[in-house]
């Protein structure tokens, strides 16, 4: 983000009208929500659903909204993680002047691009996800495993329980966004100019080389915005996997909702839990993007 | 291949075409250049001069004829390619360096990569080069950060850290604001001096006269004249040459 200096806070007419506007929109709902709805406001189920009293502990533990907002998070970690090594590697393919890549690459993005996240989920999770898990051996892994190994595993994956439920979602949640990341970064390597490459070749480096040290470092600085985006949009996207009963974030919010009649709040809220983690993250990459173009162009 | 006196040609080229769609860039290129020679050449802008010199490290893909670089052929043998391009350093009109790369990394880059020389000793060998293009001090910069005379420069020490048997230049000091140029052509002719094999196509004459063992002069594809300076410039054979000097000298 750019910062203006001398920006002059100057009002116009038609922003007097835009305002005005918004203003009396809010009035409107806000009116209709009170006297028209006669809704009664209840905030106070919030606070007990984000921290709970622990009798065994005698201590604060994080309750359900908490403990969907970290799942949010884990889920996502781990999708821009796998989606991102996944979609520089789709990306470069698209790149390649070998056909055969660039076909794999080409049929795999207009494939997930042009299907809607719902039904592919459905699809990965009972007929793919059915096959792999098993092979993967993750239930016997969970019925096995040590008290330690078992925590780390939870740590890292979610409920034990819902282990295979959380990689399907994350797997397909990554599959999905790895497509759009490899448009991205075919968009980053192709405006990378022809003579860089030139330049790598005539001191001798190998296409992997130059790939690796010239071209990609050069293509990711310059897709870090849209990169946010995708990421961003990983990131509210992840509450579809609450449709394969991973306990995140929606799924939980949804469940206090309907329990105790208080939709209202509980989604406002959501929506702002939802907000803070998306917002820090765009502020993230807006830092990212600062640092690594500070000094170059 | 012998020029009479036994030496064997760094490079040679035998009847070399080459097309890009429909339209054919070379025409039927023989040319021979032996070690420790310097070639200049010149031509109107479209007559195949970067094109023959980026078919010699392969840039380009020539259709017919023959190349052969330092006893070797070029084919399709990618790992030959490699092998040849590591020893023709090339410099471009607009410099290529890498903008995300410190001046040093840009010149460390190739040595370490693709010679798997340590990272001290390719500093090394790189601070040498930058001193011999005399900017040792912008070391730590980014390109964008330099001149385009000082980015020319560091662009030659990123080719001679690779310790390159023969340097291609083309058109180096055509994207530099004239006060930039002769601190370019300076280095170039230090480098002439040393010995090096070169191959330059520049329009400038005068570096032309001071340091070209040959000259060449192409038109739509074809090489029209190969002469020694002394004769190209006083007593052109061809008269497309002759125009072409007499457009070029008149300014």
């Amino acid at each position: 983000m750019v910062k203006q200096k001398s920006a002059k806070l100057t009002i116009g007419v038609l922003d007097v009208i835009v305002l005005t506007s918004v203003v009396a929109l809010v009035g409107f709902i806000a009116y209709r929500v009170n006297f028209v709805l006669i809704y009664k406001w209840d905030w106070s189920v919030i606070p007990t659903y984000l921290f709970r009293w622990d009798e065994k502990t005698a201590s604060l533990v994080p309750n359900l909204l908490i403990k969907g907002m970290i799942a949010t998070i884990r889920v996502a970690i781990w999708a821009m993680l796998v989606s991102s090594i996944l979609g520089v590697i789709l990306g470069i393919a698209r790149t390649s002047d070998r056909l055969l890549p660039r076909l794999v690459s080409w049929a795999y993005v207009e494939f997930i691009r042009n299907i809607p996240p719902v039904p592919f989920l459905f699809l990965f999770y009972f007929f793919i996800s059915s096959q792999i898990m098993p092979i993967l051996g993750i239930d016997e892994f969970v019925y096995s495993a040590s008290p330690q190994k078992l925590a780390v595993a939870e740590f890292m994956f979610g409920p034990a329980n819902l282990m295979t439920n959380f990689l399907s979602g994350m797997i397909s949640l990554s599959m999905m966004s790895a497509a759009y990341i490899a448009e991205i970064v075919r968009s980053g390597i192709q405006v990378i100019p022809k003579g860089q490459r030139e330049a790598g070749q005539t001191i001798g480096l190998s296409p992997f080389a130059i790939m690796r040290y010239i071209i990609l470092p050069q293509a990711i600085q310059r897709v870090v915005p849209p990169l946010a985006g995708q990421f961003i949009t990983l990131i509210k996207d992840s509450s579809l996997i609450a449709l394969i009963s991973v306990q995140e974030l929606s799924f939980l919010a949804m469940e206090i909702a309907i329990s105790e009649q208080r939709f209202f709040e509980v989604w406002i809220f959501t929506g702002f839990m939802y907000f803070t983690v998306c917002y820090s993250c765009a502020k993230a990459f807006g830092w990212l993007e600062r640092r690594m173009g500070a000094h170059r162009y | 291949m012998s020029d009479g006196t036994g030496k064997q040609a760094m490079i040679q080229l035998r009847g070399v075409n080459k097309m890009f769609g429909d339209f054919q860039a070379l025409y039927d290129i023989n040319l021979d250049v032996y070690q420790g020679e310097r070639v200049v050449i010149c031509g109107p802008s479209g007559s195949g001069k970067s094109t023959l010199i980026r078919c010699i490290n392969r840039l380009e893909e020539h259709e017919t004829g023959e190349i052969i670089v330092d006893g070797i052929r070029l084919d399709d043998d990618t790992r030959k390619i490699a092998e040849i391009r590591a020893e023709i350093g090339m410099v471009f009109q607009l410099f290529n360096l890498f903008p995300h790369l410190s001046v040093l990394d840009n010149c460390t880059l190739g040595p370490m990569k693709a010679r798997g020389i340590s990272r001290t000793e390719a500093q090394k060998l790189a601070m040498r080069y930058l001193e011999k293009v005399r900017i040792p001090e912008q070391a730590g910069k980014y390109p964008s950060q330099l001149s385009g005379g000082q980015q020319q420069r560091v662009a030659i020490a990123r080719s001679l850290c690779m310790s390159p048997k023969i340097m291609l230049f083309d058109e180096p000091t055509s994207a530099l604001d004239p006060e930039m140029i002769k601190e370019v052509l300076d280095v170039m002719i230090e480098l002439a001096e040393t010995g090096m094999t070169m191959i330059c196509v520049t329009h400038e004459m005068g570096f032309a006269k001071t340091v070209a063992d040959k000259m060449i002069f192409m038109d739509e594809g074809r090489i029209v004249e190969e002469a020694t300076p002394a004769e190209f410039f006083t007593n052109p054979k061809n008269d497309r040459t002759k125009l072409f000097l007499s457009q070029i000298l008149l300014h």
